[in-house]
């Protein structure tokens, strides 16, 4: 008896378990929808796009935690996320890690984003703010909200990156109905995150676009960087269509808000 | 591909239109443009029988890399008198304005020279530029100056000069400095585009509904949502969203691009112009190489009148490399900081003397 509850026991577990991976599965592929063309005929991945997650305070599991400034109180509060990392936990070479660490301790000091740096690549996808796709033949443009971050993505006249930059160089492929696009090219100054996950200059992102309905992408991203990790690794997440008629990217020109943060200091003092 | 440093020491690299050796001098006989300025002259008079490609959707194409580089001043000089030059003179008064920026770059020649313009291939002589017989990209009014400032203009005028003064000096604090050297937005952005004397590049992308231009300077981007049949008119974006580079909605009519900006904020006021300031574009592909690109700027708290310019883009070679301008904006802080050092200097100075 007790034998026999041991094992439904295990085997409900083992079916929830395979259950919950099968329905992750399906997440993550939308079975096979076929998205509108565009007059070329393409997939149509048109349009103004946001992610709903918690992925730019930490694309890994995290618990909910207090504002990292004070006077924000709850505002200003982290709030928890399941993480954008398959498998939970990024790959980091063990000094990598203690790096990573490092970065998140003195986070309001090095994170990019608060001195309104150009985000990078995947953190401007899931920043929080939205971007519009506007998708040509030859080339493809993701223009982002924040700091009017942009890319160029070729998908003809592709060359190689003629010199690092924040957002990388990109060159992209069709894949069916996936939007194939690889990037190299990046500085080592961006982040993932405000947790302090990093890359070095020798970071190659593969990102893919694929339309799972009308309002949604999935986006799936392959992280390589043979200095800060030990093997490739996946993120992967929704992308929502903003649906409002009026929608449009407005100005996040953000230099002129972080100009006191980064310069206050170089203020000419009223004599004394 | 030519390293450049923009005047504030900011990192940029522009490897568009760069055509030729960057050790060429300045003075030396005008760049790849001369075809395409050829058309772009035709184009005014003769430019009605070219029909632009079309995109995949059916909208004219004006897609691809574009400069609004030129010698030709937005304003008449006072000394010119017509409203063309001859071919003779218009070459003259490039060769002359084409010396006027060698002459910054030699030694001892100007007080502040900061770096070779020639050497880095940021004078206008060695990229692509438009050719044009104007004496003033101004059209309008006949006399090819801005209007004047009528007394609401003046009085505004007054009063940022006044505000301007009572912020202190030029040093004082990173708010008094101007807003291209903080890498908030450069000339070029616009609307309207303006030549911005070097990187004067543009990307033009197209999607159905949407026309895109990317500005090189600062990686500035406008998105222009396009009136279409079915939907109609965009709404009047609501009064209280006011942009750097305003709200513009565009549409088509014929062969012709007509965008419409409003909603400025007037943090960056546009000869004058007051937060009221209206332009009209209209982008017209005139030749497989050139769009006549006309812009009309009213502000009735500022001019009587309004008044219009023409400054056509020729074609350009791409790509356009990112102009990350903030994100290694040295030159603000060491400005200030050599600020702050004098004045430590002379309060040390001032107390060793007493």
């Amino acid at each position: 008896m007790m034998r026999n509850r041991f094992l439904i026991g295990t085997t409900i577990a083992a079916l929830s378990g395979w259950l919950l991976a099968a329905i992750a599965t399906v997440i993550a592929q939308a079975p096979s929808y076929r998205a509108p063309r565009t007059p070329d005929g393409r997939p149509n991945l048109n349009g103004i796009w946001q992610t709903m997650n918690t992925a730019n305070w930490n694309i890994e599991p995290h618990p909910a935690g207090p504002s990292p400034v004070r006077e924000l109180g709850a505002a200003g509060a982290v709030p928890a996320g399941l993480g954008v990392v398959e498998g939970g936990e990024i790959p980091y070479l063990p000094e990598a890690r203690k790096k990573q660490q490092e970065n998140y301790a003195n986070r309001l000091k090095l994170d990019p984003e608060i001195k309104c740096y150009l985000p990078g690549v995947p953190r401007a996808t899931y920043q929080g703010f939205p971007f519009q796709i506007i998708q040509s033949t030859k080339h493809i443009m993701i223009v982002h909200e924040f700091a009017g971050a942009v890319r160029t993505i070729y998908m003809a006249d592709q060359t190689e990156a003629p010199a690092d930059s924040w957002m990388g160089w990109s060159n992209g492929r069709w894949e069916g109905e996936t939007l194939v696009v690889d990037t190299k090219g990046f500085n080592d100054l961006s982040w993932f995150d405000r947790a302090g996950n990093f890359h070095s200059d020798a970071l190659h992102v593969v990102e893919r676009f694929t339309p799972r309905s009308a309002e949604t992408l999935t986006y799936e991203v392959t992280i390589e960087d043979p200095k800060v990790f030990s093997r490739p690794w996946k993120m992967s997440m929704p992308i929502y269509r903003r649906v409002e008629r009026n929608a449009r990217i407005l100005e996040f020109r953000c230099v002129e808000f972080v100009e006191d943060l980064l310069y206050g200091h170089l203020r000419k003092q009223p004599a004394k | 591909m030519a390293a450049a440093l923009a005047l504030t020491l900011a990192a940029t690299i522009s490897i568009t239109g760069q055509t030729q050796s960057p050790a060429q001098p300045a003075t030396a006989k005008a760049g790849p443009a001369s075809a395409a300025a050829g058309k772009a002259d035709k184009s005014a008079t003769a430019g009605k029988a070219y029909k632009a490609p079309r995109t995949p959707d059916g909208q004219p194409d004006l897609q691809g890399f574009w400069t609004n580089s030129t010698y030709v001043p937005l304003e008449r000089p006072n000394n010119v008198t017509k409203e063309l030059y001859t071919p003779e003179e218009a070459e003259a008064a490039i060769k002359a304005a084409a010396a006027r920026e060698a002459a910054q770059t030699e030694p001892g020649t100007t007080a502040d020279v900061h770096y070779d313009f020639s050497q880095f291939g940021l004078d206008r002589s060695q990229s692509t530029f438009a050719r044009n017989l104007r004496t003033s990209l101004i059209v309008d009014p006949p006399d090819g100056r801005i209007p004047p400032l009528n007394a609401q203009g003046q009085k505004r005028a007054q009063e940022r000069a006044a505000a301007r003064k009572a912020m202190g000096g030029q040093y004082d604090a990173v708010e008094n400095m101007p807003v291209g050297s903080r890498c908030i937005i450069m000339g070029g952005a616009g609307p309207p585009l303006m030549n911005a004397g070097y990187n004067a590049n543009y990307h033009i992308v197209q999607s159905p509904g949407y026309v895109m231009i990317l500005t090189e300077m600062i990686h500035d981007v406008r998105v222009i949502p396009l009136d279409n049949a079915r939907e109609g008119a965009r709404p009047q974006p609501p009064s209280q969203v006011r942009q750097w580079i305003g709200l513009s909605r565009g549409r088509w009519e014929g062969e012709t691009l007509v965008v419409e900006t409003t909603n400025f904020n007037g943090k960056n006021p546009f000869r004058g112009a007051s937060e009221n300031l209206k332009v009209t574009e209209r982008f017209t592909r005139t030749a497989d190489d050139t769009i006549q690109y006309r812009f009309t700027v009213e502000d009735p708290t500022t001019w009587d009148r309004p008044w219009t310019a023409d400054a056509p883009l020729v074609k350009t070679e791409g790509p356009i490399f990112e102009f990350a301008c903030h994100e290694t904006n040295y030159g603000i802080a060491n400005i200030l900081a050599g600020a702050r050092a004098d004045e430590k200097r002379a309060a040390e100075q001032k107390k060793g003397s007493n």
